[in-house]
């Protein structure tokens, strides 16, 4: 107790004279786990970052620091964006969690926003994409795509993430395919582009002619185009350079809309704490654009889809749909709840039809 | 044609003229690196070298200093005995990593439980951890005559990959939501290595790098096994003749190295870091191989030289928030500045002669 | 689990495309250690040489002028630690590893501006005749023209080591300096050479990984490729027969172990991939330290 209170005294010191260096511009920090240059997740929050720049004009400065380790180094960068006069901070990746907690502690005036987590304080939100609506329209396309009736799907490290888009994507395929069959291979890396590479390979060989990668590099496009004949999605950002054929669509992180919003609200004074979890609607998960490789059946069914998620009539996961295990998860006409027991956040578990084990 | 020759002694003024030789140099290369990206080279020189000690929030940088510094002086004390004695353990980063995860599996295993003797505990583990993982290449140098640079570095990918293992399977949070990574140590009283003094930066492990910091320096200065070791280094042949058991020597160098880099890893996981987790190593041990170098394998040295790098990596991310500099240009200008320090040395030991076209 | 959908001419096939970067750097190495100098820094070297290949790749258009270009940015960054430690003599460990540092940033800032950009395409050589041998041809003659220089690389330092009179004295160097100085040879003149020689290479697998492989820019594109090399040069006990080998044997590993969990094959990852750097350590055990070069890593000062 007594040192919680040391503590509060010495940055209350701190943020007198941290109070005097602000002026009218809002200041907004990000923090990322990689380099701006890693062309996919750090890339696209730093899109986010420069739309709000290009936004707001003036009225607002950002400032970012990249390549951060998660950890003590995290928190220090915050608390030194907070020291400098920061009023929002994004940290942008799963990892940073506690830090930010710590950090929002000590700085109560200060609003953090922290991407993947699920710790919300009083002035600590938190945010993140339903990409598994985009991975459902990925599993549309590429049920339909496949002739060989396999597809590969690269995934980084089993997460509940992770797992939802496989789901997500299986349980769409399945529905216009019933014949398909899903090789999943787990690289333990977010960004690793040889390994990444072998892995789009390997599946390859092993007959599958349409990949879907959870990781963030573009070697897996390049694999498929060596290949020739193999549909690819990109993932993180548009990997538009290798449309039309192999990349036929893609899921795109777009943080814009989210980190505009948020900057206005501060700017107003009606910042509040919130869970935030868009998807398609709001615009987060951007479907980058379907090439003309795919059908015009294919395309035309795909974007009803996109627009059916988009209008909530839809939603990727209703039931009836049973686990792996053969047991019921979701009764007929149900739809997953996103919390507790069996809920979209912690999914640890594959649904019905997906052969092999989430690795533990 | 310049020529050098060997001192009989080295030199004392260069020694201490060397590094402040070494810092302005890479001031002046880094600022027209700064100005040729764009940058006032005098105000990005001033926000890295200069605001975490001085400026405004200096009272927040300073105890960063000793957090970010104190693994790094930890684990070179360790190994400048080794470098000393012709002890090459390179492999300082896996036994950081393994030090960690058996302190940290000491401390989880009894959690929730509450005792004074649960920190204790966890510290003797992580010890140990570090000691028995730098044992491997030290027998197998004695009992086998394999060279333990190679095999100290081989075993940091196995520990890495043990890592990866314990974050995603053993050690995982079972109440983190399937996110990989551990309960989070920091949070968990009894063994949590929190600040000593509140704002103060001490934390355990800084007691800990200044008391190896003193007793090394008494070790070598006073010790038999501190003359040993010069003895070794020097003149391995003399020492054996005077007495010195060569397999004892290496495999009591490899002892400490390893000893006080699991060290380093549990107080590090216990405190600033918190959680086992993938990416928990940010590569200390390796830098710690740098700062060891650079502070001339003395224990003072070393202390100054573990400040300095703390310095850059506190004063790079200032700059970076600050000023916009990429992060890049930082590690840029990291590299730069350890070549100068490393080239610089030459002055220490050798004589500059500008002589005729002798071969050299 | 379904092990005959693992095509066995397929998986030989992309094994040698996946060993293609880590051989590069490690036959560099190899020759760099042979002549005495542990240069810890091929990471750097080789991602400096990866922004370079795609920077002069993407500007002149052609893959072969890249190549060129990573092979001399390698090279540069090389000369960068072998004026350190050769003639400044510093620690090799300590510039290594600064030059792994310097060469990650240096290359981050050489890329801004080239992300998002795709290389210019290098397509597969269809080797004729021997492309059309059953079996044989689509595991060894159907690639692109890199992984067979690479293999003239190997195959000629194998025989510049072994035969000729220059390869002698760089083995000379390596194995003991004072008595090659005593004979007269220039040490350090050999070493630079030698270090150059490797940044090249480092950098033509960095270049492969960025201009065939991947083929973008992005930073950190490496990803720890460089210290495979390292371990594969041990792997291999300097010898460039084995380093083959070595490349296939680490890269294979990552490829066999996709390949059982594609097969549907739960598979413990990390123990699987902890694998060929425990088998280097017993490798190291068997061979004894007596064929490490004589003289790795220690710093030559010819005394008069």
């Amino acid at each position: 107790m007594m040192k919680s209170l040391l503590t509060g005294a010495t940055f209350a010191l701190g943020l007198t004279t941290a109070a005097f260096a602000q002026d009218e511009t809002t200041k907004v920090g990000f923090i990322y786990v990689g380099p701006v240059g890693d062309g996919g997740w750090t890339y696209e929050h730093n899109q986010g970052r420069l739309a709000v720049e290009e936004h707001f004009g003036d009225a607002v400065e950002t400032v970012f620091v990249e390549s951060v380790p998660e950890g003590p180094d995290a928190e220090r960068v915050m608390t030194q964006m907070a020291l400098d006069g920061a009023d929002l901070i994004f940290s942008t990746s799963f990892g940073f969690m506690d830090p930010t907690i710590n950090v929002a502690g000590k700085f109560p005036d200060v609003k953090f926003e922290h991407a993947t987590g699920y710790k919300q304080a009083d002035n600590v939100s938190v945010y993140s994409a339903r990409f598994y609506e985009g991975r459902a329209v990925q599993g549309h396309i590429a049920g339909q795509m496949t002739e060989s009736n396999v597809i590969g799907y690269i995934a980084s490290f089993p997460i509940p993430e992770v797992i939802r888009g496989i789901n997500a994507a299986y349980l769409q395929a399945k529905a216009v395919n019933p014949d398909v069959e899903f090789k999943i291979v787990w690289a333990y890396t977010w960004f690793d582009p040889a390994k990444e590479a072998e892995a789009a390979t390997v599946l390859i060989e092993q007959g599958a002619d349409v990949i879907l990668q959870h990781t963030d590099s573009t070697a897996p496009q390049a694999a498929a185009q060596a290949a020739g004949n193999v549909a690819t999605f990109g993932q993180a950002s548009d990997m538009a350079e290798f449309g039309p054929y192999p990349r036929v669509s893609s899921i795109i992180d777009n943080w814009s809309p989210y980190y505009i919003a948020r900057t206005q609200a501060v700017i107003d004074g009606t910042w509040e704490s919130t869970s935030t979890w868009d998807g398609i609607a709001p615009g987060m998960v951007g479907i980058g654009e379907i090439t003309d490789s795919v059908p015009a059946e294919i395309k035309a069914s795909a974007e009803a889809m996109i627009e059916s998620i988009r209008s909530g009539e839809m939603h990727p996961f209703t039931g009836p749909i049973n686990k792996q295990d053969g047991s019921v998860w979701l009764a007929e006409g149900e739809t997953a709840s996103d919390y507790g027991d069996d809920g979209l956040a912690g999914m640890n578990f594959y649904v019905e039809g997906i052969v092999g084990d989430v690795p533990q | 044609m310049i020529m050098l020759e060997k001192r009989p002694q080295p030199s004392q003024g260069w020694t201490l003229a060397t590094p402040i030789l070494a810092v302005l140099l890479t001031m002046l290369v880094g600022g027209a690196l700064f100005a040729a990206l764009g940058k006032d080279p005098l105000v990005t020189i001033r926000t890295i070298f200069y605001d975490p000690l001085f400026s405004e929030f200096a009272w927040y940088y300073r105890p960063q200093l000793l957090v970010k510094g104190a693994p790094l002086v930890l684990i070179a004390i360790g190994l400048s005995f080794g470098f000393r004695a012709g002890v090459w353990n390179i492999g300082a980063e896996g036994q950081y990593i393994i030090g960690a995860i058996c302190g940290a599996a000491v401390g989880l295993a009894l959690y929730p439980m509450e005792s004074v003797f649960i920190f204790p505990a966890m510290v003797i583990a992580g010890a140990l951890g570090g000691m028995l993982w730098a044992m491997i290449p030290g027998i197998l140098r004695v009992k086998f005559g394999t060279n333990e640079i190679l095999v100290s570095l081989m075993l940091v990918y196995v520990a890495e990959q043990l890592l990866a293992s314990m974050a995603l399977g053993t050690l995982r949070n079972p109440e983190g939501m399937g996110f990989p990574g551990s309960r989070n140590l920091s949070q968990y009283p009894s063994a949590a290595n929190l600040e000593l003094i509140s704002g103060s930066g001490m934390h355990w492990g800084v007691v800990a790098a200044f008391i190896a910091v003193i007793f090394a320096y008494i070790m070598l200065s006073r010790h038999i096994f501190g003359f040993q070791v010069r003895l070794s280094g020097l003149a391995p042949r003399a020492a054996a003749f005077s007495g010195v058991n060569p397999g004892r020597l290496i495999l009591l160098c490899m002892a400490i190295s390893g000893g006080l880099a699991g060290l380093a890893g549990l107080f590090e996981v216990a405190g600033p870091a918190g959680q086992i987790s993938i990416d928990f190593n940010v590569g200390y041990g390796f830098t710690a191989i740098i700062v060891a170098f650079l502070g001339r394998l003395h224990p003072v040295g070393i202390l100054l030289a573990g400040g300095l790098m703390a310095l850059t990596y506190i004063g790079g991310e200032i700059a970076q928030s600050k000023l916009g500099l990429p992060g890049g240009a930082i590690q840029l200008l990291q590299g730069m500045l350890l070549f100068f320090l490393l080239a610089v040395d030459v002055l220490t030991h050798y004589r500059v002669r500008f002589g005729q076209g002798e071969v050299a | 689990m379904d092990l005959s959908s693992i095509n066995p001419i397929l998986l030989l096939a992309s094994l040698m495309v996946a060993a293609t970067p880590i051989m590069l750097a490690a036959i560099g190495e190899l020759v760099v250690e042979r002549s005495g100098v542990l240069n810890l820094g091929v990471e750097g070297m080789m991602i400096t040489g990866a922004v370079c290949g795609f920077i002069v790749s993407v500007s002149t258009g052609s893959p072969w002028i890249g190549f060129i270009g990573a092979a001399i940015g390698g090279a540069i960054l090389a000369s960068l630690f072998g004026v350190l430690t050769q003639y400044l003599l510093s620690n090799q460990v300590a510039t290594g590893l600064a030059l792994t540092l310097f060469g990650l940033g240096l290359s981050a800032l050489m890329g801004q501006g080239y992300i998002g950009i795709k290389a210019p395409s290098f397509p597969d050589w269809h080797i004729p005749l021997l492309g059309d041998i059953p079996v044989i041809g689509p595991i060894v003659f159907q690639h692109d023209p890199m992984v067979y220089v690479g293999l003239l690389i190997v195959l000629a330092v194998w025989a510049f080591l072994k035969f000729s009179r220059a390869g002698l004295i760089l083995r000379a160097v390596g194995e003991n300096h004072d008595a090659a100085h005593a004979l007269g040879y220039k040490v350090k003149r050999v070493r630079m050479l030698a270090i150059m020689f490797g940044g090249a290479c480092a950098g033509l697998g960095g270049a492969y990984l960025s201009l065939v492989r991947v083929p973008q820019w992005t930073e950190g594109m490496t990803a720890g490729a460089g210290w495979i090399a390292l371990a594969i040069v041990v792997f291999a006990s300097w010898k460039p027969g084995r380093l083959l080998l070595g490349a296939y044997l680490f890269g294979g590993v990552t490829v066999l172990q996709l390949n059982l969990q594609a097969a549907g094959m739960a598979i413990p990852v990390e123990y699987l991939s902890m694998a060929p750097y425990l088998a280097t350590t017993v490798v190291l055990v068997i061979m004894r330290a007596g064929r490490a070069p004589g003289s790795l890593g220690r710093i030559f000062h010819a005394s008069r």
